[in-house]
């Protein structure tokens, strides 16, 4: 089969791969239909994330249809359409009964890597490094999903696969990230980053109830998208002096609710500490580039919350924790537990509160796929969401 | 990990440790002979030399550390002797009640299924079973145990009998976590490391670390009993196959 695949720092190759086949009594087989690139996949591009082999082959927001199922499977049938979580859970673990599928005990191979690092492991994903378990992605025509009964989800014939494809991350990560916001009427909520997973940190905050929604970014294009699919205001740090003093006149002096900080380890501002965090990341003594989230931290109202689905590894200097101890904030954050989100977010969509597809602004094949990362990558060509099909 | 004193000039290498200095010496020089290098005539002295610890019984650097692996008086009732050997403990969540994982491990022959240096037990009659592990260098370690304490749903204990390959001890605990969440199993394991205490050392740089095994054993444990299966990504397709 043709399989997009990792070949170090900035380079990804579409090579021919033997077809995957069953490994464990409860995989599957999902022939893929549609593929995404995901924000988070730039971070394996650009090279942070560590563990990646050449050769391992990417993707993690993809759907398909089965076509093969081992012996121990027992509700997934060949011929299922089916959706399938980034993060890959065993559903019989303490974490997995308690609806947290991303902390997940048992699918990771690697655990003991995460254990190293973290002190305890969390789940295992779809082609995201060798530390989260190794396992080959969805960016390819087939691809083996184990315990087939938990990780895919069945999805009705009547809905196209655009519609339904980010239901395996961007879509449940914001609105998870906006359901830890703890949203009550009247709310103001701010969303740094206006990328897929801003873009639906605003559209669920809107969803769960915020009056008002701010984003704040530099791309014109991704603002104009949630200013006229969210009814968002925005800030184009770029054109304001200080987006923490605007900010703050926005919202009578008191600062927004609520924070999403949807940008994660790879931000970018223009401020001091900004440019420290990027210093420091060239010369490896930070993996993080955190300004976004020290902006959150300085921003939010007393007594707000910051929740944060930006993705973040390892040390990060110069958090205010104090500015967090004397506002009395609540911050919350971790990888999606996209299984629970799932069904009642698929409701959604068939009932048209929702249409995600309008992030989509690439269509394209796998074979493009070492063209499409670069140009996600630089932002270029209003490029914010690529699809791919096999 | 703990070593009793020894005084000088006196033997203080265990007779299992001897005799696999021996091997493991005399294929190091043959190695390092054939090197026909700097790097290759520096392997093959540290293979003389632990001919001749394996040889003598004595070791340089054991006494220099204070440390013995000899044989001490026979006592049939300890198989490691206290304060000798590797000491291991390491716990894991698992959720199943402790009787069913009392009776999934009391079945000793499920052993090598979650024990990965594990390559066979077979119960020999009473309370008594052979076991078979993957030892270093591809070579295997055989003996024989006995249960030495049993709590039916609560605990096992056995030690290794005499004769044995690698003298071991052990216990495995099942108590109730706290809120019905499951079982805490504790696996307390102590043994004299073939190869010595040097040898664990050596273990432990090559990333076999005691602990790790312990640990790893356990975790493959909770998902055979949790999930029915390991989850892997051995022989998965692959950019580079």
């Amino acid at each position: 089969m043709r399989a997009v695949c990792w070949w170090g720092k900035g380079e990804v190759r579409v090579v021919d791969t033997p077809d995957p086949g069953i490994l464990n009594p409860r995989d599957a087989i999902v022939r893929v239909t549609l593929t995404a690139i995901c924000g988070s996949d730039l971070h394996l591009y650009n090279g942070f994330v560590p563990t990646m082999m050449r050769g391992d082959i990417l993707g993690h927001e993809f759907m398909g249809e089965v076509v093969e199922v081992g012996s121990d499977v027992k509700k997934l049938k060949v011929g299922d359409r089916v959706v399938v979580p980034f993060a890959i859970a065993c559903g019989a673990c303490f974490f997995c009964r308690k609806g947290m599928t991303s902390l997940c005990d048992n699918s990771n191979p690697n655990a003991w890597m995460l254990d190293a690092l973290n002190g305890y492991a969390s789940s295992a994903a779809f082609g995201y490094s060798h530390m989260y378990g190794g396992y080959s992605g969805g960016q390819s025509e087939y691809v083996r999903v184990p315990y087939a009964d938990v990780n895919p989800f069945k999805i009705p014939n009547g809905l196209p696969d655009e519609k339904v494809l980010f239901l395996t991350d961007i879509f449940p990560t914001g609105y998870m990230a906006a359901e830890n916001c703890g949203i009550e009427p009247g709310d103001t909520v701010a969303v740094w980053g206006a990328g897929p997973v801003g873009f639906f940190s605003a559209a669920s905050a809107r969803l769960l109830g915020a009056e008002r929604v701010i984003v704040i970014d530099r791309i014109p294009e991704r603002l104009r998208l949630v200013q006229e699919q969210c009814k968002a205001e925005t800030i184009n740090y770029e054109d304001v002096d200080d987006a923490f003093e605007t900010l703050k006149e926005m919202t009578g002096g008191r600062g927004p609710d609520r924070c999403i900080d949807a940008v994660g380890m790879e931000g970018h501002g223009h401020t001091i500490d900004a440019r420290l965090d990027k210093v420091k990341q060239l010369m490896k003594l930070q993996f993080d580039r955190a300004h976004s989230l020290r902006q959150a931290l300085h921003a939010c109202r007393k007594g707000g919350t910051v929740s944060i689905p930006g993705v973040y590894a390892g040390f990060i200097d110069k958090i205010p924790m104090g500015v967090a101890f004397a506002k009395g904030l609540t911050l919350k954050m971790g990888q999606t537990h996209v299984h629970k989100y799932v069904r009642p977010l698929l409701e959604r969509i068939e009932r048209g509160e929702i249409d995600p597809s309008v992030v989509i602004t690439h269509r394209a094949t796998l074979e493009d796929a070492p063209d499409l990362y670069q140009t996600f990558r630089d932002k270029e060509d209003d490029c914010i969401k690529c699809v791919m099909q096999p | 990990m703990e070593t009793s004193t020894q005084t000088h000039g006196q033997t203080n290498v265990g007779s299992v440790e001897r005799w696999l200095s021996v091997v493991a010496g005399s294929a190091l020089a043959a190695y390092g002979i054939r090197r026909r290098s700097i790097a290759g005539f520096v392997v093959a002295g540290i293979g003389g030399a632990l001919v001749h610890r394996g040889a003598t019984g004595r070791c340089m650097v054991y006494e220099s550390l204070g440390i013995t692996t000899a044989d001490e008086q026979d006592d049939s009732r300890i198989s490691v002797p206290y304060g000798k050997g590797i000491r291991v403990e390491k716990s894991m969540t698992i959720d199943a009640s402790a009787a069913d994982l009392y009776t999934f491990w009391r079945d000793f022959e499920n052993l090598p299924r979650f024990m990965k240096n594990l390559e066979s037990v077979k119960v020999t009659g009473g309370n008594r079973s052979h076991w078979i592990a993957k030892g270093p260098l591809g070579s295997n370690a055989e003996w024989d145990a006995e249960i030495i304490n049993e709590i039916p749903n609560e605990l096992i204990g056995w030690r290794s009998l005499e004769g044995s390959d690698i003298n071991n001890a052990g216990s495995v605990h099942f108590t109730p976590a706290t809120g019905g969440r499951g079982t805490v199993v504790k696996v307390v394991l102590r043994y004299d490391p073939p190869g010595g205490v040097a040898g664990a050392a050596i273990s432990r740089l090559l990333g076999e670390d005691p602990e790790y095994q312990v640990q790893e054993d356990l975790r493959r444990f909770k998902r055979i009993i949790e999930t029915g299966e390991l989850a892997t990504i051995d022989g998965q397709s692959t950019g580079r196959n």
